[in-house]
């Protein structure tokens, strides 16, 4: 690498701090209920999980390329590249997951005042506060510039009416990122971006079972919720760029997670791997199950090229080259592939993918079963499918609108 | 391994694909084939040795220009973009590949520098069957004083028609083992064929034919290794040649989807229409990664070349494939005319989703790279 030398004084300082730094628990194999989440009702099994946030969240290393100013890590983007290769190198395990470092916190360092950058970023980087994201309604999904929870100027206060649904974890969140109409007269012209505390009166959470047996969305209700003026990002109807900008970012870290593909249940095999064993192989080695055996060759060499196109968008965006028509099938691509997957691994695991609790399964098993369920959403959530091919058709092919 | 292109290699590409569009155009193969001609095109093959595209794999040495395979996949994409019948695979790539990876010095000296110039055509005579299989080869080379004697029969050998060196692949001490073997060799008759996608081929009958030792490549049984590796680089080749046909059939199609009007539209504004461009636009660009990856795998000699050679070969049968049968569709009646060019897509199309295994042949071998 061409800027290798010029990191190789970063390089030996991180090392050196990680191996100080990174207590030895954190450094082996995570399952989701190990995952760090933050906020006030953070509950930390391991003490050493907490110690690995407070240590990583002072030396801002959980938003490294976020300002110094703002709690972050002030890094280049070589040496947080650099830093993800030493915390790799160690089988680190992410100190916090959250939806304030992935999308809320981005998009306010581009269009939040600076006070507002100075209240709310410190919190997010030290894992304090816990955000959910107040964007979806019961009539606006597809359709997300359709919603219409209601914001209303109240001279030294907003008074907001109105439901979101599908919003993440909000029962264990302690703010909301929330997109509300300040003007009915006009669609996209009419959203403000607005922030608020999730124990203000009038806000009430009923998490939704889903197919997979899990909760992780909730029906969230706002019922006369006053809000104070200097907690609204941006300007008054001006919302919906910030609105997109986001949605931005949340598609990068869906596509840069793969929907979790990698810890779907079953442990780290393939659908190859638990077929063999579940259903055998012919004496020439080759899976009993011809048909089988073709959809699932078929599946892991779409997995491989979609690798391969993640890996060529990377090195054209190095180069200085236009990704953008690239990226667009990232979404599209990542959901069909986590949902064949999951399928392929509940088919080859035959009576044993069946079960749903209880005795006479392994855990793997259930986790595959649900990891299956949970997939079906993989191409709805975060803008469905079909969305998804409307935009490659209209701006990348350029294919018009319907008169 | 990179998906990013030197200077020389854009350079090269933009050259190919400005000279297949200028000099070999789609108009070009409706001519060879109103004369049935077979797929022998003369004067093509003249201009390309010209163009110096016959040695892009061959050494400065013996008079190539040593562009490696990236280089030869971008000549290749760009002959696939006008269907150009050209003896560019058979002689730039596979000719250069075996005398390049398994030649003596003698042969080398003897061939390739005759190669780089485009004065010989060389062609791969090794299926015998209905498909692709080079497992099953009944061709014998039974030893004869200081030479061989090879008997037997093969099918559909691309180029054949008019080459001028054989590169045949017979069965010989328990194994696989290579002779070159000129066209005017006794013994030998070769049956030309005319073909759907009009570039031609030959079946041969080989009744005791007589080569010398010194035209056989490697020792007698172990040619194994060498036809492997010869044909993984044809495959990736083949799959870029099928990937410039696949991304200028789209280019047509989302072309006539933005001018036809139907119901007082744009039939390219109808949503039904609109999701299958974008899936077929997915495809393409999951294509151009496979392959991308496996031109530059041969390049940097990494020790995956025939599971990526598999993935590019597989996934430019299938896209191909899908797109051919949708330009049809999405042309409507005229897509159905001989008058239109959706139909040379398709006939070439299903020729070279055939050639060197199919998308089943490769995801068989997939699986069994991979243990199952």
């Amino acid at each position: 690498m061409a800027d290798g030398a010029a990191h190789d004084t970063f390089r030996i300082e991180a090392r050196n701090w990680l191996e100080e730094n990174c207590p030895p628990s954190m450094r082996t194999p995570m399952s989701d209920a190990d995952v760090i989440w933050g906020g006030k009702g953070q509950v930390f099994h391991n003490p050493e999980a907490k110690l690995w946030l407070e240590r990583m969240g002072e030396k801002g290393w959980t938003a490294p390329e976020w300002p110094r100013e703002y709690g972050g890590g002030g890094l280049s983007r070589g040496e947080a590249a650099v830093l993800q290769q030493e915390l790799g190198r160690i089988k680190a395990r992410p100190p916090l997951f959250s939806f304030g470092l992935w999308m809320f916190g981005p998009a306010l360092l581009e269009f939040g005042s600076e006070e507002q950058k100075k209240r709310f970023l410190p919190d997010i980087v030290m894992g304090r506060t816990r955000w959910c994201q107040g964007y979806s309604e019961p009539g606006a999904g597809s359709d997300l510039a359709d919603l219409q929870t209601k914001c209303e100027d109240k001279g030294d206060h907003y008074l907001i009416n109105g439901q979101k649904v599908w919003t993440s974890y909000a029962n264990h969140a302690d703010w909301i990122f929330c997109l509300v109409r300040t003007d009915t007269s006009v669609k996209h012209g009419g959203i403000s971006f607005i922030l608020f505390d999730m124990k203000s009166e009038g806000v009430e959470t009923r998490p939704i079972l889903l197919i997979s047996g899990s909760s992780p969305f909730c029906e969230t209700f706002f019922t006369d919720v006053k809000v104070p003026k200097d907690q609204l990002v941006g300007e008054v109807n001006g919302g919906w760029t910030i609105a997109k900008r986001l949605l931005q970012f949340e598609r990068q870290s869906i596509s840069a997670s793969g929907f979790g593909a990698s810890t779907a249940g079953a442990g780290a095999l393939g659908p190859h791997d638990i077929a063999k064993a579940k259903i055998g192989v012919n004496s020439d080695g080759a899976l009993a199950d011809g048909d089988l055996r073709g959809r699932i060759a078929k599946h892991l060499m779409y997995n491989k090229a979609f690798g391969l196109t993640v890996r060529r968008s990377t090195e054209t965006a190095k180069a200085g080259g236009d990704i953008g028509p690239t990226t667009s099938i990232l979404k599209y691509c990542g959901a069909k592939l986590n949902q064949d997957k999951t399928e392929l691994v509940v088919e080859a695991l035959g009576a044993d993918g069946l079960g749903w609790s209880g005795d006479g399964f392994d855990k793997d098993e259930l986790d595959a079963t649900r990891a299956m369920l949970r997939a079906k959403g993989n191409s709805i959530e975060g803008g469905t499918s079909e969305v998804n091919l409307n935009v490659i058709a209209k701006r990348v092919l350029g294919l018009r609108e319907h008169q | 391994m990179t998906f990013i292109l030197t200077e020389d290699q854009q350079l090269l590409r933009d050259t190919a694909i400005a000279f297949a569009r200028d000099e070999l155009p789609i108009s070009r193969l409706r001519d060879l084939r109103d004369q049935a001609a077979n797929g022998v095109d003369a004067e093509a093959r003249a201009k390309l040795a010209e163009l110096g595209f016959f040695g892009v794999m061959i050494p400065e040495a013996h008079g190539g220009s040593d562009f490696g395979m990236v280089g030869m996949g971008q000549i290749m994409e760009a002959q696939g973009r006008t269907l150009a019948a050209t003896p560019l695979l058979q002689t730039a790539l596979i000719g250069a590949s075996v005398l390049g990876l398994g030649g003596s010095d003698a042969q080398k000296d003897a061939w390739l520098g005759k190669i780089a110039s485009g004065e010989t055509a060389t062609a791969l005579a090794l299926d015998e069957g209905a498909h692709h299989n080079p497992d099953a080869i009944a061709t014998t080379a039974t030893e004869d004083g200081e030479g061989y004697l090879l008997s037997g029969a093969k099918r559909f050998v691309p180029n054949g028609q008019f080459a001028d060196l054989f590169l045949v692949v017979a069965r010989a001490n328990d194994g696989l083992s290579l002779f070159l073997m000129p066209k005017d060799a006794s013994g030998l008759s070769v049956q030309s064929l005319n073909t759907l996608d009009a570039h031609g081929a030959a079946d041969l009958t080989l009744d005791n034919v007589r080569i010398d030792a010194s035209a056989m490549i490697g020792q007698a049984g172990e040619a194994s290794t060498l036809i492997d590796a010869v044909l993984d680089r044809a495959r990736i080749g083949l799959a870029a040649e099928m990937l410039g046909s696949a991304s200028m059939a789209f280019e047509m199609t989302l072309d006539y989807l933005q001018t036809r009007k139907q119901f007082g539209q744009l039939i390219g504004s109808f949503q039904g229409l609109q999701h299958r461009a974008a899936i077929m636009f997915t495809e393409l660009e999951l294509l151009r990664s496979s392959v991308g990856a496996a031109l530059s795998a041969v390049d940097t000699g990494r020790n995956d070349v025939a599971e990526l050679a598999s993935l590019a070969k597989a996934r430019a049968a299938d896209t191909l494939h899908l797109i051919s049968n949708e330009c049809v569709q999405m042309h409507g009646g005229i897509g159905m005319t001989d008058a239109h060019e959706a139909g040379f897509v398709l006939k070439r199309a299903r020729v070279a989703e055939a050639l060197y295994g199919g998308a089943g042949f490769h995801r068989d071998r997939y699986a069994r790279l991979n243990g199952f």
